[in-house]
């Protein structure tokens, strides 16, 4: 099975150097750098852009929202709600991937329950406000980037949580103690002395949400505008367009970004927390 | 433990955190009764339960539930195999590669389903295999065998080493250690492992949508109601349908997880 | 299941191995005898665990071989060689209950179950087990979890027993009772039991013979009175118990030759009165006092630099008197006898 896969990112690795024949739309089987020259095509270059902004704006806000959860389970849960709390978290992580993106088609739905409950706060203002910027806004948020902002932190926000949790947890209370009577105020305390100490499970949480940001095309089809994503662009590629060459070429370079990243990750000490 | 008491603000956003993660499934809940076939109006207009017998008619869903349910099946089992075979021989050797064939196993759940995806797709293509069953299978299986191996791996390296000793002492043979002492240790890991394996298979779609021929298997469905929506209220059925499947065997993996690290930690 | 008697129970013929670099068995000469009680002790990584792990089978040497009542096991896989061990953690099966784990060798060789359980209740009753095989191993003590592991490992009847630090995981007073406990069972079974330590005390108390390892090598094999009386090497009298060495110069003057010998702390005497012809006699003073209760130590300077360890029973003196030595002038005397020369 790892031959199967490993022989099918080389066969990725291999198709990613042929190129399609314009005229006939047949795959042509000659080494040639001319798909990747077309990666470079202002439009893939904005592809790119656009889906690497996302990813990192989507791994910093989910690395602060995970850290109140994470910090709780780690420092303050009891033993048996602790468990339940991880449970809590990790039912997300594993199950249930599109219809948690399914769940806010609903949610976000222009005539849906955000909606309702922005208006009933008289904050339908501030939102319209907000949808008028270029570049996060659109029609309303069902269709606009920021919308899937909100998506994607949602669905890999437990990605983070865990590894974190986990780092937070391998803070040794008598740190903390040890800090605090040394005459560091709470906030001093958790930038000085937690904050460092939970950075590798950061990181680590951070392989996932970039990752997992990059190369999804799930959460930009079912919302945001029709601008393209990575994920979307080689899916059309290699659908309607069946240029799998130039579909290849342009997963090649997040797996490259990835593998560079782990490596990196993995000398940090980003596995431990894992 | 110290059970020093949160400060009322941490606990407040940590709960608020855990509801983010849970509250949009129970929207899904929330909308199958409602009776408007067209929008996604809230407050519902009304109530109904009808688009349950609605959904038990459809030939189609019917057909691809059965699909999603043998594919989970038959990927589930490949990966206990595999991905103990795989722990087994990541656990016992000290071979030079065992670090990197380790980070080789990881690496389909660090990279996006998409690649696994379109590299399938690229080698399916490049044998001129017919895309069936079996590609989809085939599909799955890489990644549930990862999650078996990680949950076996994880159990093997918290199993004293000298039990195999031991029974290898009294004179069992490789294959009757395995048999009597190290397969009922993992028994649990793999029990979990392979609830996981099932649901991550059973809701998967990026994977599928590369490996899968004209076969529709349930996510596929949704996923085409996601662009298309003509059956909204029943799409909501089927939701709701797959978030049932997937939590209770997931809920059980995490429960005895948690249950036998707790054990092991009151022999110590 | 009987040996003539000329043949041992292991041998060892230049057993060395090797982890890389690191020797950690080097060329290692041993025999060990039908029946006998035979302790290795070091300190840890002087490689007496690896030379109990290579006659179970868990390691092999990388040169050299084991012999086994004369048969070379040197590659046999540790269930094709007729020797089983009592693991230092225990090594129990957590998901059988003892009778489980006890039949277990017997379960692998496919013995009839009434057989078995006939077997599994001698062996506890043995070890002194009687009515437990129904528990799980997470319900016992730490002592008796060694018993099922000795149960376990006696069931199959080995020609040798192997002991890994048998009483490491125990407190004193288990650890004293199970010594005598060990050796009952060892006299009653008529087993060869060979086991590693790194007490002294235990090694002392327990075995007929032992063998003393450092760094890959043994120092010395003898029975423990000889060991400690006659310590072969500097590493062996300064291992087992407390010793003084004394060399050079000094030696000379007091034995007559510059040979490094050792003298026990408890055979040196404090005296005010001449000794006899055959008594060796010193000048020195008393530089430290430690009471302790039962005796005392006390450290006298012989010569500039040169300090000798004594000891006393405290039979007549009260703490008083012995603080009170600190500093006086004192005669010091033992036996010619009780000097060791260290083997060069």
């Amino acid at each position: 099975m790892l031959v199967v896969y490993l022989g099918s990112l080389f066969s990725l690795l291999i198709n990613s150097f042929y190129y399609i024949d314009d005229f006939s739309g047949l795959i042509i089987r000659e080494f040639t750098l001319r798909t990747y020259a077309q990666i470079f095509t202002p439009a893939n270059r904005e592809i790119f852009t656009r889906t690497a902004t996302m990813a990192f704006f989507v791994t910093i806000a989910s690395a602060v929202i995970s850290f109140p959860l994470a910090y709780y389970i780690a420092k303050y849960a009891s033993r048996r709600l602790k468990t339940w709390l991880l449970i809590g978290v990790t039912i997300p992580l594993w199950s249930s991937y599109l219809v948690r993106v399914y769940s806010w088609k609903l949610i976000l739905a222009q005539e849906g329950i955000l909606s309702y409950f922005i208006n009933l706060f008289g904050l339908s203002g501030f939102l319209k406000w907000l949808l008028s910027f270029e570049g996060i806004g659109g029609s309303s948020l069902a269709l606009s980037p920021l919308g899937m902002f909100i998506v994607f932190v949602y669905i890999w926000l437990p990605y983070m949580i865990i590894p974190v949790q986990t780092a937070l947890e391998r803070v040794p209370n008598s740190l903390v103690e040890a800090s605090s009577d040394l005459g560091a105020k709470p906030l001093q305390t958790f930038r000085t002395v937690i904050l460092p100490m939970a950075f590798p499970g950061v990181i680590a949480g951070s392989i996932f949400t970039f990752s997992l940001t990059l190369g999804d095309f799930i959460i930009p089809l079912a919302i945001g505008n029709s601008k393209f994503f990575i994920g979307q662009a080689v899916y059309s590629y290699q659908g309607t367009a069946g240029n799998i060459p130039l579909a290849a070429a342009m997963t090649i370079g997040p797996v490259a970004i990835m593998i560079v990243y782990l490596l990196i990750a993995r000398k940090l000490g980003a596995f431990d927390a894992l | 433990m110290h059970s020093k008491k949160a400060p009322l603000g941490l606990t407040i956003a940590a709960f608020g955190t855990l509801l983010f993660l849970h509250v949009p499934m129970l929207i899904i809940f929330l909308y199958t009764l409602t009776p408007d076939e067209t929008t996604y109006t809230f407050p519902l207009p009304g109530f109904t339960t009808k688009w349950f017998g609605i959904a038990l008619q459809r030939a189609d869903l019917w057909r691809s539930l059965i699909l999603s349910l043998k594919v989970a099946t038959i990927a589930t089992i490949i990966a206990l195999i595999l991905g103990t075979l795989a722990a087994a021989a990541v656990y016992r050797s000290n071979f030079f590669g065992r670090e990197s064939i380790s980070f080789l196993l990881v690496l389909p759940i660090a990279l996006p389903g998409i690649v696994t995806g379109i590299a399938l797709r690229a080698a399916i293509g490049g044998f001129d295999i017919p895309f069936s069953f079996w590609t989809i299978v085939i599909g799955h299986a890489t990644f549930c065998i990862v999650v078996v191996y990680n949950n076996v791996l994880a159990r093997l390296r918290r199993t004293n080493p000298s039990m195999i000793e031991a029974s290898m002492d009294l004179g069992a043979n490789s294959f009757q250690t395995f048999r009597h002492v190290v397969l009922p240790n993992i028994a649990t890991a793999l029990l979990a492992g392979g609830m996981l394996a099932f649901a991550l298979s059973f809701d998967e779609v990026i994977v599928t949508t590369f490996t899968a021929g004209q076969q529709t298997t349930l996510p596929i469905w949704i996923f085409s109601q996601l662009n298309r929506p003509r059956d909204r209220p029943v799409t909501n059925v089927v939701a709701t349908f797959v978030i049932l499947i997937t939590f209770i065997p997931i809920f059980l993996a995490q429960k005895i997880s948690a249950e036998s690290s707790d054990t092991e930690g009151e022999n110590k | 299941m009987s040996n003539p008697p000329s043949t041992p129970a292991i041998k060892f013929e230049e057993v060395s191995r090797h982890f890389g670099e690191i020797k950690a068995v080097d060329q290692v000469n041993l025999e060990v005898n039908d029946g006998e009680f035979f302790a290795m002790l070091g300190p840890s990584g002087s490689g007496k665990t690896t030379c109990l792990r290579m006659i179970a089978g868990f390691d092999k040497p990388t040169s050299g071989s084991i012999y086994l009542y004369g048969q070379d096991v040197s590659n046999l896989p540790p269930y094709d060689r007729n020797v089983n061990t009592v693991f230092q953690d225990y090594a129990l099966f957590p998901h059988m209950t003892v009778g489980e784990n006890v039949a277990y060798g017997l379960m692998i060789k496919k013995v009839a179950k009434a057989e078995q359980t006939k077997r599994v209740d001698e062996m506890l009753e043995l070890v002194q087990l009687k009515g437990f095989a129904s528990r799980k191993p997470s319900q016992l003590s730490g002592g008796q979890r060694q018993r099922v592991a000795l149960a376990r490992a006696l069931i199959n009847h080995p020609k040798v027993l192997l002991l890994d630090e048998p009483l490491g995981a125990l407190d004193l007073k288990l650890r004293q009772q199970m010594q005598v406990e060990l050796k009952a069972i060892q006299k009653r079974v008529g087993i060869t039991f060979i086991f590693v330590t790194h007490d002294q005390e235990e090694a002392i108390t327990m075995s007929d013979r032992i063998a003393v390892f450092s760094q890959g090598k043994i120092e010395q094999v003898g029975s423990p009175a000889e060991i400690y009386e006659r310590p072969a090497s500097a590493f062996v009298a300064g291992f087992v118990g407390t010793s003084n060495l004394v060399s050079g110069e000094i030696a000379k003057r007091i034995t007559g030759s510059e040979k490094t010998f050792s003298i026990r702390p408890e055979k040196i005497h404090l005296t005010t009165t001449s000794p006899s012809a055959d008594m060796v006699s010193l000048d020195g003073v008393v530089r430290d006092v430690v009471y302790l209760g039962l005796y005392t130590r006390y450290l006298v300077e012989i010569e500039d630099g040169v300090d000798l360890v004594v000891i006393e029973q405290n039979l007549k003196t009260t703490s008083m008197d012995v603080l009170s030595a600190k500093g006086q002038k004192v005669k010091l005397s033992w036996h010619k006898d009780h000097i060791s020369y260290l083997e060069a």
